[in-house]
């Protein structure tokens, strides 16, 4: 199989890889990068566990081809934390019982982290929407909607 | 079997390679990437343009021009589409409606393609490289025999008047799932009585359709419950839903006058 270049930002970190043209953006990440933070759900565009932000747009990276993330900034939740610090939502996600098996909480936290960084104060309805292309088949989905509620009241809290 | 992917920067670029064997053109990747992940043999080459044309969005006067590789989130961004976001929200979550364009939607199947029953109710044309324009009714009953070498660029409609738009998904998972059924309409009323009427639906086959049974009974009448029970018969005329993991053809038959009727009087 032919190997191409990709080259982009991932979490604020140069990197640059070859991967076989035609392949998706979680191979790369999981595969050749070592970031096995966006898990490989469906593979179909439904389950939402392999989001990741692309140029800080919500995309899902099992449906993204490596080759089209050229030059763009990637995050993941890997590199939400700060050093040993957790980022606000993660902390929420750990306080509120918001995640059970885990695997769908990265792309849960992205969700949630695209939807906080357009809106600091939404309100539930806000939040079911901005992760309705995210399945939990554990929590039933209450405990995740007030994680993101309360990691938005300690932002708020925070800033003021 | 390798796959490789071809970006050119124009559409025109795009359409020649698209005359070779075993090439699928790809928008946002949430069909043709999905094919892959699920083991599709059928092609190994994916093609796709970077062409700023086809992610422009033109609203005028004249009508309202809606490139191929325009996004669902960038149609929910757009303040002179706001009468399409319902039909724009209505497909997959954030992270799809980033991916999904207008241009894709054309090609999915039932239950998907929600937004393509929105512009068929806006009687939509498609322009197609190397076909020119035709109305989007035509091009979904002919887009499996255009060739391999055929490229939607657009999308155009007339945009419709304040309060006639009209559009529902019914879905068993809220606020997201795929369609038990879609319907979009666009309904145009002088001194109490339907002038005229277009009405799409989706999940009654196997892609878009339009009712014109419907549209003609609904035509002349008060849009009341008595004056719209004849469009709701005759909207059963032709049909022929799919059965899937989301809803059988029998219920899917069962329940498409009741949430017809729900739309047209709402």
């Amino acid at each position: 199989m032919a190997k191409v270049p990709v080259q982009f930002t991932l979490n604020g970190s140069e990197r640059a890889e070859f991967v076989e043209s035609g392949s998706t953006l979680l191979a790369a990440l999981r595969d050749k990068m070592g970031d096995t933070s966006p898990k490989g759900g469906c593979l179909q565009g439904t389950c939402g566990a392999c989001t990741v932000m692309v140029d800080g747009e919500l995309r899902l990276s099992c449906l993204t081809l490596a080759e089209t993330c050229n030059d763009a900034q990637i995050r993941t939740t890997a590199g939400l934390a700060n050093g040993e610090v957790l980022h606000p939502l993660q902390r929420a996600f750990e306080d509120a019982f918001a995640a059970q098996c885990g695997f769908c909480t990265p792309g849960m936290i992205m969700a949630a982290a695209a939807l906080l960084e357009r809106n600091p104060n939404p309100d539930r309805a806000d939040v079911v929407e901005a992760i309705s292309g995210n399945v939990c088949r554990c929590t039933g989905y209450e405990p995740i909607i007030q994680a993101v509620l309360l990691a938005a009241r300690a932002n708020s809290t925070s800033a003021a | 079997m390798g796959m490789s992917l071809q970006t050119f920067s124009t559409a025109s670029e795009a359409q020649a390679a698209l005359g070779a064997s075993g090439v699928r053109y790809m928008g946002g990747g949430t069909l043709v990437v999905r094919a892959v992940n699920e083991g599709d043999l059928s092609f190994s080459t994916i093609v796709r343009t970077t062409d700023p044309a086809l992610s422009a969005i033109e609203t005028s006067d004249a009508g309202v021009r809606v490139g191929a590789s325009v996004t669902m989130g960038m149609v929910l961004a757009h303040p002179g589409l706001s009468y399409l976001a319902p039909a724009a929200r209505a497909v997959g979550g954030p992270a799809v409606r980033n991916m999904a364009t207008v241009g894709g939607n054309l090609f999915a199947p039932a239950p998907y393609g929600d937004f393509t029953v929105a512009l068929l109710a806006l009687d939509a044309k498609v322009s197609v490289s190397g076909s020119g324009e035709m109305a989007l009714e035509a091009f979904l009953q002919e887009r499996d025999s255009l060739g391999a070498s055929a490229l939607v660029t657009s999308v155009t409609f007339a945009a419709p008047a304040t309060d006639s738009f009209r559009f529902l998904k019914v879905s068993r998972v809220h606020p997201k799932g795929a369609a038990v059924l879609t319907i979009a309409a666009d309904i145009r009323e002088e001194a109490g009585s339907v002038v005229q009427a277009r009405i799409a639906l989706g999940c009654m086959a196997d892609r878009a359709i339009r009712t014109h049974a419907a549209e003609a009974a609904l035509v002349g009448r008060p849009r009341t419950k008595e004056g719209i029970a004849p469009a709701l018969t005759a909207a059963l005329e032709g049909i022929d839903p799919p059965t899937d993991a989301i809803a059988s053809a029998w219920y899917r038959r069962e329940v498409l006058p009741v949430h017809l009727g729900r739309l047209l009087l709402g």
